[in-house]
This record gives structure tokens, C-alpha cells and sequence, in this order.
């Protein structure tokens, strides 16, 4: 079978001083999947999606995309000695590659936040044609003096057809923040969209959402990739979401992959059961 | 309105303003006050959009400009001393070592990317902070240029902490307003251009704005070069304007003029900068001049407490009511136009009345 990486992420380990937030995770995302990473709070899932978006350089380990690594790094300095993972001899020597979240975006990899994060001032038009920046040809002088504006005809009209796909238009000229919240995640997933991303990361985006909304979501979600051709990699805590359209799900605890599989496999699981009733007292 | 109409009337506009400007000059006398203030203003208003380039679409809260206009005066000043006239200036430095003068537009324009310059050197380290500690750092690089411009061992280039004089000036008042008219224009272009949208993106979330592919440090650099470069040729036109400089002008307390500007304009709106700058230099330089006159008599009525420096307590005392009653500014983040206007007129006076201008700016 033909299964093409999209995402590869090899051993990554996050300390931060003396607590490890991620221990020494793999996982693989394939084209066109949806997977989805649970985990009970505080297991580290944010944590390995800033590493994976460049926020964080992570402590050891490697990140591939589409087969090419884009993030390396291995314990440094003070970490040398503090360093509590595994791993750390296979990486250590190697380039250190720790791109700017910016640049993961332009390789093709976007990201919603778990917090919602639009830009405030701007409207629901302006918020999507900002994304499309990114894309731009022109320098600082031709976009000044308008020798850009075909390019700039061409980032509206895109802008203009992803609002419409996106089911937003007739919100186009409001204020993002004067949105009803189920809006407003849309408007993200509609935002990162629009950088025209091959792997698309959702931290937590049913988040506050009501049943109703979760449910149309999930069809949302669906829609996307298949539309888009697009590859999902998401963090949720909606059972229903989750099982649902997810075509495997691994599940962290602790920092730490204790599963990892179809939603069957993972609904049946004892430990994955353990960590979310909780053994003893933990969460 | 169509976008031409409206650039149509802008341009009128403006045509219009100029013209007027042009006859108000051959009518009322050249040392009349009004003109001071048009001058001085106009040349404010360039450098305070500069800032609110920074300031209030990127969100840089940088406390730098001060030093950025002193390296546009000095370098235009510099450049423009008639050769004839170095050595009178240059007296204590044997006419200097430079020994050439090129024309003022040219000379202008060096000024803007002498500031440029050393904006680019002073952003490497300093635009990794943030906030207030951005401030802090950009007005202590702007407290350091103005020691470094004073330095005698500099005196052969900058005449020291001498006044730097003789060089070209303006007489009328449409020049100022023609070079910071054009410069403006330029900021604008940019800021509704897909860089301006980025900048603006910087401003509302930072976090945000990388996760959507935008580099931050490139673009925080680009502005602060920018709105820097603007600065230095502000810092040239009031060179010209004042005909004679000395590093010892530009403390920081000018920056606090300039910032005050903006924060009176509403921070995020090009106009209102516009618009407050003209009102900040008219109130600070002529009508509240009165208030320094011991001797006023209203109808046999002396009025008490005036004397000079009176006027600047005045004035702090509005800009404290300012900014504790009405602290988005004029203009809080919205811009002036025509299309404004009509629509306040619209919800106003009900539909069918269309009335044009003269409109307050609230």
C-alpha cells in the first residue's frame, strides 16, 4: 500500500526546565486523513502542536514534512545535563532546525488556535485577504505604488471565493469579534484555508460550541478535505466529533502516546479508558 | 460613490486647499502668526503619521522619532550649507570637511535615508522587545544620537553642539505643504497596501499574524525603517522651517509633543494625526499666547492668575481632561473623508437633505 507521509513527527521530546511536556512522541498523519490527538488535560497535545507550528523548538527529536525534515533539534546547553528523555544521542550533532512558525506556514502546514485568535479591528473580509499575504509576489515599493494590482484583483477575488465556500459571505464586512462564537471558527479555519495549506492543524475547534454547532462542524470538517484535498491533524475533546470523523486517533497521557488507532480500537482500550476516568485521583 | 468620483474630489480637494493657501498668502502678511502655524503643523503632521505608522497600525510603541528627525535635520543641514558660508558656520572647525552642497530635494531625501539608516542599525537589537520596553529602549537610542550628533570630535562634520545655519529655507507656506502633502500620501498608499494589511495583523494578534505566514521581525523592521525614514525628512522640513539647528532641540520632549499628537488624533487614523497636529501647534504657539499676558484687562477687569508660563498649565490641564473624557481622540481609529461626512449628514438631517463640508471632525 502507497501511503504518502504528510506528517512524520520522529521522537520529539519538550522539556521546559525540569517537566517534560512531551515524551518522546511519534506519529505519522498520511494524505488525506483526519487524526485526531486526545488526551486528557494537560497530557501535552498544545505543547506538540506549538512544537510542530515552530512555536517551540522542541527539546530532541524531528519533524518531517512531506519527507523533508523542516525541524531538528537536539538537548543544548543547560538541557544537556538537565535533559530527562530518551533519544537525545541520535539527534545530537545533527543541524539544528528550528524554523519560525511563519515559515512552517509558508512550507504549507496552517493552524487554528485553541483560544480564538482573529484580528480584531478587521473585518471578516480583511481577516481572510490578510492570510493571503503570505503569498504575495511584490515588494514593499510595487505594493505601495500599485504595480501589484493584479496580484492584489487576484488575492481579492480568492479571498472573496474562499468566503463563499466558507459559507461567511453575508458576514463579509462585519467586524470578526461582532461574530457569534461558531462563526468565529469557521472564520479561523476559513483564515488558515486561505494560506492554501496541504496539512491543516485544528487546536481544540469545537471548543465551547454547543451540541448543534459541534454536529454542523464535523460535517464542516468533513467538507474541507474532501473539497480541498486536504490532510487534518486536530485536537479535540468532543467524543462524538472525534469518533466520528476521525480516521485514526492517537492518544497522549502525560506527555506520553499510550494508543493509537482506528476510533473502535481506541473507544475499547483499558488504558486509554484508565487515563480519562482515572485510576486513582488524576483527571 | 464610485472610487473615481471620490478620488476625483479628493484631488479637487486638495487642489482647492493649496489654492486657497496660495491666495490667503498674497492677502494676509507672511509674519502673521496663522502662517507659523500652518508651517509648523503641516511639517508636525508628517512625522506624527509617521509615528502612527509605528505606533498605531503596527503597534510598536516606539519613542524614537525625536532622534530620527535630528539625523534628518543634520544630514540636510549638512549637505545644503552654501560653500561660501561653511566657513562662518563651521568657525571653531575650519569650514568643516565637507566642501560641497546639493540641491534640497536631493538633500531631503538623504536626510530620510540617513534616518532610515540608523533605523535599521538601532531595530537589529531592539525590535526583539515589546511594548514598553521597546519604548524605553528607542527613546534611550534617541537620547544617544542626539550625544553622539553634539560630540566635538564630530565638529568638522556636525559643527559639534554649534548651530548649524545658512542653509536653503522655505518662504512659502505651500512648500511644507506640498513635500509632507506627497510624503503622507505615500504612508497612506502603503498602509492600504497588502503590506499595511500585515502590519495591521502585527497590531491585533502577533501569535496570529506569524501563524498566517507573516515574518514578523522582517516586517516590524520594514516599518520602523519606514516610518523613520518619514521622520528624518520631517526632521529636514524643520530644519528649513527653523533656518538655524542644534542637536539640543530635539530631547525627548519632542517626542512626547509628537506622541501627544497622535494620542490626541486617535491612534490607528492618518487624518486625525492630520487634523491634531494643526490644532496641538495652533493652541501651543498662538491662541492660547494670552495667557502669558500679565496685563489683561477685560472691561476694567484684571484678570488674575495670568502670567507668563500660564499657557502651558492651561494646556496640560486640557490634555489631561483629553485623555481622561476622551480617550480615543479625535478621530479614535477612523479616517476623515467626504464619504464621512455625507453619511453623518444622511443619519443626521434624514435622507433627502444632502449637505456637503464644513463639518466638525467629531
Amino acid at each position: 500500500m502507497s501511503k504518502e507521509h504528510v506528517l512524520k513527527v520522529e521522537n520529539v521530546t519538550m522539556q521546559f526546565g525540569g517537566v517534560i511536556a512531551v515524551d518522546n512522541m511519534n506519529l505519522e498523519v498520511n494524505k488525506g486523513e483526519i487524526i485526531s490527538l486526545i488526551g486528557p488535560n494537560g497530557a501535552g497535545k498544545t505543547t506538540a502542536f506549538n512544537v510542530i507550528t515552530g512555536v517551540y523548538a522542541p527539546t530532541n527529536g524531528a519533524v518531517y514534512f512531506k519527507d523533508h525534515k523542516i525541524i531538528q533539534n537536539h538537548p543544548q546547553g543547560k538541557m544537556k545535563k538537565l535533559y530527562q528523555g530518551e533519544n537525545a544521542r541520535e539527534y545530537a550533532g545533527q543541524h539544528v532546525m528550528a524554523p519560525t512558525p511563519d515559515k512552517i506556514t509558508k512550507l504549507g502546514i496552517a493552524r487554528t488556535f485553541q483560544n480564538i485568535r482573529l484580528f480584531k479591528s478587521q473585518t471578516v473580509f480583511e481577516n481572510i485577504l490578510i492570510a493571503k499575504h503570505m503569498l504575495r509576489t511584490s515588494n514593499i515599493f510595487t505594493a505601495t505604488f500599485r504595480l501589484n494590482a493584479r496580484e492584489e484583483a487576484k488575492m481579492r477575488q480568492e479571498a472573496e471565493e474562499l468566503l463563499k465556500l466558507m459559507e461567511l459571505e453575508d458576514v463579509r464586512n462585519e467586524l470578526a469579534t461582532s461574530l457569534p462564537y461558531g462563526k468565529q471558527r469557521h472564520l479561523e479555519i476559513a483564515r488558515a484555508m486561505a494560506t492554501k495549506p496541504e496539512l491543516l492543524l485544528l487546536d481544540e475547534p469545537a471548543a465551547g460550541m454547543n451540541p448543534q454547532e459541534t454536529m454542523e462542524l464535523t460535517q464542516f470538517i468533513g467538507r474541507i478535505r474532501d473539497e480541498f484535498g486536504l490532510t487534518i491533524f486536530m485536537i479535540e475533546h468532543h467524543m462524538d466529533l472525534v469518533m466520528e470523523i476521525s480516521d485514526r486517533i492517537y492518544v497522549l497521557d502525560f506527555g506520553k502516546p499510550i494508543a493509537e488507532g482506528v476510533p473502535e480500537e481506541i473507544r475499547n482500550n483499558p488504558r486509554v479508558i484508565e487515563a480519562y476516568l482515572g485510576g486513582a485521583d488524576d483527571e | 460613490m464610485s472610487s473615481k468620483t471620490k478620488t476625483m474630489w479628493n484631488v479637487g480637494l486638495i487642489g482647492g486647499l493649496l489654492l486657497l493657501l496660495f491666495v490667503l498668502e498674497q492677502v494676509i502678511p507672511s509674519s502673521s502668526m496663522f502662517f507659523t502655524v500652518l508651517k509648523k503643523g503641516a511639517i508636525y503632521a508628517l512625522v506624527a503619521v509617521s509615528m502612527n505608522l509605528l505606533n498605531g497600525f503596527t503597534g510598536l510603541f516606539s519613542l524614537g522619532q525625536a532622534g530620527f528627525m535630528l539625523v534628518g535635520a543634520y544630514t540636510y543641514a549638512i549637505l545644503t550649507i552654501p560653500v561660501e558660508s561653511r566657513h562662518s558656520v563651521y568657525q571653531y572647525f575650519d569650514g568643516g570637511i565637507i566642501q560641497f552642497a546639493l540641491p534640497v530635494p536631493v538633500a531631503l531625501i538623504a536626510g530620510g535615508i540617513a534616518a532610515a539608516i540608523f533605523a535599521y542599525l538601532i531595530g537589529l537589537p531592539v525590535l526583539r522587545l515589546k511594548s514598553d520596553y521597546l519604548a524605553i529602549a528607542t527613546l534611550g537610542f534617541a537620547e544617544i544620537i542626539r550625544a553622539v550628533f553634539q560630540w566635538d570630535k564630530l565638529g568638522p562634520i556636525t559643527n559639534g553642539s554649534n548651530l548649524l545655519r545658512n542653509f536653503p529655507s522655505f518662504k512659502s507656506v505651500l512648500y511644507p505643504f506640498v513635500v509632507a502633502g506627497i510624503c503622507i500620501a505615500l504612508i497612506v498608499l502603503l498602509i492600504n497596501s497588502t503590506y499595511g494589511r500585515a502590519f495591521k495583523a502585527i497590531r491585533d494578534d502577533e501569535i496570529a499574524a506569524e501563524a498566517m505566514g507573516i515574518n514578523l521581525a522582517h516586517h516590524k523592521r520594514l516599518a520602523f525603517v519606514i516610518s523613520s525614514f518619514f521622520a528624518g525628512i520631517s526632521g529636514g522640513l524643520l530644519a528649513m522651517y527653523q533656518t538655524s539647528i542644534q542637536a539640543s532641540m530635539f530631547k525627548s520632549a519632542m517626542t512626547y509633543e509628537i506622541l501627544l499628537i497622535v494620542v490626541i488624533g486617535g491612534i490607528g487614523s492618518v487624518t486625525g494625526s492630520c487634523i491634531s497636529s494643526f490644532l496641538f501647534i495652533a493652541c501651543s504657539e498662538w491662541w492660547l499666547r494670552f495667557l502669558d499676558n500679565e496685563n489683561l484687562y477685560i472691561g476694567g477687569f484684571h484678570v488674575p492668575l495670568l502670567r507668563p508660563g500660564f499657557r502651558k498649565v492651561v494646556f496640560a490641564v486640557i490634555i489631561m481632561l483629553m485623555v481622561l473624557f476622551y480617550r480615543r481622540g479625535i478621530m479614535g481609529d477612523k479616517e476623515f473623508s467626504l464619504e464621512a461626512i455625507r453619511n453623518f449628514f444622511r443619519r443626521k438631517f434624514g435622507k433627502g437633505k444632502e449637505a456637503k463640508g464644513g463639518a466638525s471632525h467629531e
